[in-house]
């Protein structure tokens, strides 16, 4: 062979091939790992399994395959009165609990989760949808870090900032999304029972055998009973529980719409409200990003768990000296993402929650295209049961267009671009929203300055979607107010 | 047939150092009795030379156990509380000897000490919630304090009082250890055996070997050694005779001034401290650094 | 012969021929590269080390990571007989299963070269040469040349050398870069034909990754047919994250040039599993182009038995042993 340069020509912007000769065969994770799901489910009330008063079901489906995985009760009214009762009448003894056995009944519950993680996980995958790799590696440790951490304040809140020997509120409402079923519990239970509450928590209709199975936790934990208490239903249920004249505080995760409706709803009760709803992030890249980075940083950002994430960086913000070399980058990496079985554990992307929740990233992603933004998606076969939606591109997005002020909730991401960092603050602070925001530069200073301008309650440098027990989380503005995790986390359930 | 009367197999008690458990380099040993001066066990008399091997592995320790997340130490601290949970009747029986005090006194002791663990791991991670933050300096500058370990602590155990063999031996390593320290520990010389046997506790709590190091024997050996030793950054003189003497907490802190230890001083009267009080953050406070970063903040 | 494409130094396209013009501009370009954010690429190679490779996938990789084998022994102990031994594994690496894949190549000190070059005879496998005073670098220049030269005479299809990391911690990119010329023009054989050159930057001893960044990218500018990571006589050889920043520091060389660069992660992969993920790293980072043993080679010895004793896994279903594969 000659030393001269063999002369290839190879095309730049060639997207990586990776179906071709190694191709990953299915590596499935076992669906009977998730222990036996019932037929039929009550509610959990003053420690045990219950049925509900009223005798209308609901079901819950695998939005993988829409195979109907179980039914539940549709809690009514007089549920709920039963279990914020249970709650209240528990709130004595537990609420006079020293602090040091609180706690070890939260490290129980840490400990339980960490033996039943795969449990836990193979279950959350299949009642939400959400990839293994996720469940396992992300949603399962963090739940039992959550408990683990509070349980260790139970016993310190004297130290907490708080004054000396804070008191609980009483009973916590609690009305979770679909999301992080099981994390977004542990976000709530934790804290509030920490700080000697009790708890009626309702998980969200269409994902709610883990928050089931945490009830089985509890008494294996010989937590006492009506300390914990799990009601199913729909926001009908959602909204007898937040209104219940008994509780004493209501946590709410979810959307910016009916948070809204629950503050004008509380207003007036003196009851204290903390409220995690929307956003609709920028993820800021700066032309001296670390690019290869960055690029994971936006598709983590993004499409994990399917872009399900209040806290996405749903808008891309782009330096417009290397918009290109990113987006391609981009581009590049994206077709590399595996859309499927979410029970397969190579697999990056799983299936959107439900029916209803693909009919809105539908409905939104075609009103962008119809806007005039420019839609792409790598090709990637999606099966022909479930809910999927393909992760999905915007780019020439405007701060006008629908798809950069509206939260999708999808794996849909719109790029605009920037030319200045007060541009780009600007650009970023300009939405109702305040959740969280992603800077990627390689210069010190301006991540500083950009974080001191941005109003979002959490401001990611060089990374994203990084969440930590010890770390507090919460919105600005439209965003909701309150913190959860943290030193802060303990606020919201304390009589301060 | 009559009965065969079984014999009991005897342990042989040894140093903790390193995450190993050797023998004193000295071969000796000497007898520890119960209260009653009956014979329990020989307990390895641990030398100068022990001191020394045992300051290298706690300093080899530091990097890895000070590297590790908060998170990570707590499970571990929590381990530990599991892994004793489990051996209490064991301690109790233990404690009941060396301190001379009933069984349901001793097996209390042994649950407080076991909550302790629980208490200090919880800190773990909360530590530098408390004594630390952002600081608000008049200028384009983020200011940040945060806790960090001193690094090779020496503790004199409690040599005397209600609780000390155990509960207070339990008391001054688990808030060394808590924020990323190292200890090596003279432990109470009289009444050496609960603390031996914790590091057995200690070897099976995914606790990296070198964190903590048990040495039993002389304290006036031990304690000096540590005092002076160039390579120890911190001391705490809970069991360290108040009064003048050789070993005594005053010649000890002097000799710690060569090289600046910090030192925590012994209660005034030590052999009244009584260690069921619940705990605060003073000895989980007192080795600790802050360390202060400032970054510009500009465009 | 070997099929792997050749570099050149200096030719590359893609407006960087001035890169080297002088110790200033190419400064200037390796410190103008994009930085590397460790904590971001650490968790990046760390999340493709998940990938569950599984029964058919298996089974292709196996195949092909023993495909992509240099076999390796550089002892002070080596002797003919080792060499030779090693040089049969190679050729038939399960002798009970005459379907197993050769290696790519046999890689040896120089005065082995023949011994290699004489056992291989007949076979595609390729003999390896490390040199340039390997693996500490520290010798005159005309030393390594005249290492090289005579590994290139004795019959050498490759040469592994090493840069002087001296040179290139204290910024004397210009004296790298030189060396590496200098190197690759002593791979020219008298029929005009040049043994391959692999350029191994010791990434243990470069400590950042922005510097493996860097020397990768002057290693392409200087005409690398091949980077390596390390020479598997320091405390930490390859790594995951490390050749994840040289795999991509290919795949943007080639985009930017139109020339295509091997990657050679050596020392530290001992075992199937370890293999894998590095096979899923340039799956997922290059895709099929690279994935064959003229563009990625592992440097490797114990490695080829683990693997061996897998395929026999999948074969029989039973689990093998130590005592089922050959020991050279």
């Amino acid at each position: 062979m000659a030393k001269n340069k063999k002369t290839e020509t190879t095309t730049v912007t060639e997207p990586v091939r990776t179906s071709g000769l190694f191709a990953y065969a299915p590596a499935p994770e076992s669906p009977a790992a998730a222990g036996d799901i019932a037929g039929s489910y009550g509610h959990f009330i003053g420690g045990e399994f219950v049925d509900s008063s009223g005798s209308e079901a609901l079901k819950t489906v695998n939005p993988a395959t829409e195979q109907v995985l179980a039914e539940f009760a549709q809690g009514t009214d007089e549920d709920v009165d039963r279990a914020v009762k249970a709650a209240r009448k528990a709130f004595g003894d537990w609420s006079a609990l020293p602090g040091s056995e609180r706690g070890k009944y939260l490290y129980r519950i840490a400990r339980i989760i960490q033996e039943r993680s795969r449990e836990l996980a193979v279950l959350e995958s299949i009642d939400n949808g959400k990839p293994i790799r996720e469940t396992r590696d992300f949603d399962l440790p963090t739940v039992a870090a959550h408990f683990f951490y509070y349980a260790g304040w139970a016993d310190k809140l004297d130290y907490a900032g708080f004054g000396r020997n804070p008191q609980p509120l009483g009973v916590a409402a609690q009305v979770i999304p679909w999301n992080f079923p099981l994390m977004m519990l542990a976000w709530k239970i934790a804290p509030a029972l920490a700080t000697g509450n009790t708890v009626v928590l309702k998980p969200a209709e269409t994902t709610p055998l883990t928050a089931l199975r945490f009830a089985e936790i509890c008494q294996q934990a010989g937590l006492p009973k009506g300390v914990v208490n799990i009601v199913t239903g729909d926001g009908r249920t959602g909204a007898a529980l937040t209104s219940h004249p008994e509780v004493n505080k209501v946590a709410f995760t979810g959307s910016t719409n009916v948070g809204r409706s629950i503050a004008r709803q509380l207003a007036g009760s003196r009851k204290k409200l903390s409220l995690e709803l929307g956003g609709k992030a920028a993820n800021i890249v700066f032309d001296d990003a670390p690019i290869d980075q960055a690029v994971e940083g936006i598709v983590n950002g993004i499409f994990f768990n399917q872009g399900h994430v209040c806290c996405a960086g749903s808008r891309l913000l782009v330096q417009e000296s290397v918009h290109d070399e990113v987006l391609d980058a981009l581009k590049r990496r994206m077709a590399t993402l595996r859309v499927g079985d979410p029970l397969d554990k190579n697999t990056d992307i799983g299936a959107v929650n439900s029916a209803a929740q693909l009919a809105r990233i539908t409905e939104l992603t075609d009103a962008g295209e119809a806007e005039g933004a420019e839609r792409w998606s790598p090709s990637c076969e999606l099966p022909s049961a479930g809910y999927w939606f393909a992760p999905t591109l915007f780019t020439g997005v405007t701060q006008a267009n629908l798809v950069a002020r509206e939260e999708i909730f999808g794996p849909v991401l719109s790029v605009l671009t920037f030319r200045t960092p007060t541009e780009a603050v600007e650009k970023a602070n300009n939405t109702p929203y305040g959740l969280s925001a992603g800077i990627w530069t390689e210069k010190g200073s301006r991540i500083l300055w950009m974080a001191n301008q941005l109003k979002a309650g959490v401001v990611w440098a060089n990374t994203f979607n990084k969440f930590d027990p010890t770390s507090p989380f919460g919105g600005y503005k439209e965003s909701g107010y309150g913190r959860e995790g943290g030193r802060h986390g303990l606020e919201a359930y304390l009589d301060v | 047939m009559s009965d065969v009367i079984r014999l009991d197999v005897m342990k042989t008690y040894k140093l903790f150092v390193g995450g190993k458990f050797p023998r004193s380099e000295s071969g000796r040993v000497y007898e520890v009795s119960d209260s009653k001066g009956q014979w329990l066990a020989n307990a390895p008399l641990g030398t100068r030379k022990d001191t020394r091997d045992a300051v290298l592995a706690a300093r080899a320790a530091v990097k890895g156990w000070a590297g590790t997340t908060a998170y990570n130490r707590g499970q571990v601290l929590y381990r530990i509380a599991e892994m004793l949970q489990g051996r209490r009747e064991q301690f109790a029986a233990e404690v009941a000897a060396a301190e001379g005090i009933g069984a349901k006194k001793a097996a209390t002791l042994v649950d407080q000490a076991i909550d302790r663990w629980v208490w200090y791991a919880g800190w773990t991670d909360k530590v530098a919630q408390i004594a630390g933050g952002a600081n608000p300096v008049a200028g384009p500058y983020f200011n940040l304090s945060v806790p960090e370990p001193t690094g090779v602590v020496g503790i004199v155990a409690p040599q005397a009082g209600y609780g000390h063999s155990f509960l207070g031996l339990v008391s001054v390593i688990a808030p060394v250890i808590a924020t990323g320290n190292t200890a090596v520990v003279a432990v109470a010389a009289d009444a050496p055996l609960p603390a031996l046997s914790l590091g057995e506790v200690l070897a099976t709590s995914d606790l990296p070997g070198g964190v903590v190091n048990l040495l039993s024997g002389r304290t006036a050996d031990i304690a000096p050694t540590l005092a002076s030793h160039q390579d120890v950054n911190a001391l705490d003189l809970a069991g360290a005779i108040a009064h003048e003497g050789p070993g005594a907490a005053t010649v000890l802190e002097a000799s710690a001034a060569d090289t600046l230890k910090r030192v925590l001083w012994p209660a005034v009267d030590p052999a009244a401290q009584d260690w069921t009080v619940a705990p605060g953050t003073e000895r989980l406070l007192s080795f600790v650094e802050t360390k202060t970063v400032w970054h510009p903040m500009g465009q | 012969m070997s099929t792997v494409a050749a570099n050149a130094p200096g030719a590359a396209g893609g407006g960087l021929s001035d890169v080297a013009a002088s110790e200033a501009s190419l400064r200037r370009f390796l410190h103008g590269l994009p930085g590397v954010d460790a904590v971001g690429l650490e968790a990046r190679a760390a999340t493709l080390g998940t990938r569950s490779i599984k029964t058919s996938a298996k089974a292709y990789a196996i195949d092909l990571a023993i495909s992509m084998i240099d076999l390796t022994t550089l002892e002070g102990a080596d002797t003919v007989g080792k060499v030779r031994a090693l040089c049969a594994k190679g050729r038939h690496p399960d002798p009970g299963d005459p379907g197993t894949p050769q290696v790519a190549a046999i890689c040896v000190y120089p005065d082995m070269v023949a011994t290699a070059k004489a056992a291989l005879a007949g076979t595609p496998i390729q003999v390896a040469s490390v040199a340039t005073a390997f693996p500490a670098g520290r010798a005159a220049l005309p030393v390594k040349l005249a290492d090289t030269a005579d590994a290139v005479a004795a019959g050498a299809d490759e040469i592994d050398m090493v840069i002087d990391r001296g040179a290139f911690l204290s910024g004397r990119y210009m004296d790298v870069f030189a060396e590496i010329v200098a190197v690759k023009q002593a791979c020219l054989r008298a029929d005009g034909t040049s043994a391959h050159l692999k350029v191994i930057f010791e990434t243990g001893e470069l400590q950042t990754y922005d510097n493996v960044r860097r020397a990768s990218w002057l290693a392409m500018l200087a005409g690398a047919d091949f980077i390596k990571t390390s020479t598997g006589k320091v405390a930490v050889n390859a790594t995951p994250p490390v050749t994840l920043l040289m795999l991509e520091a290919v795949r943007d060389f080639r985009a930017q040039t139109g020339v295509q660069i091997g990657v050679k992660p050596a020392g530290g992969i001992k075992t199937t599993k370890d293999a894998m993920k590095y096979l899923v790293m340039v799956n997922e980072t290059l895709g099929d182009d690279w994935l064959s043993g003229h563009w990625f080679r592992f440097g490797a010895s114990s490695l080829l038995n683990d693997l061996l004793m897998q395929r026999q896994k999948l074969t029989t279903g039973r689990y093998s042993g130590p005592d089922y594969v050959t020991v050279d």
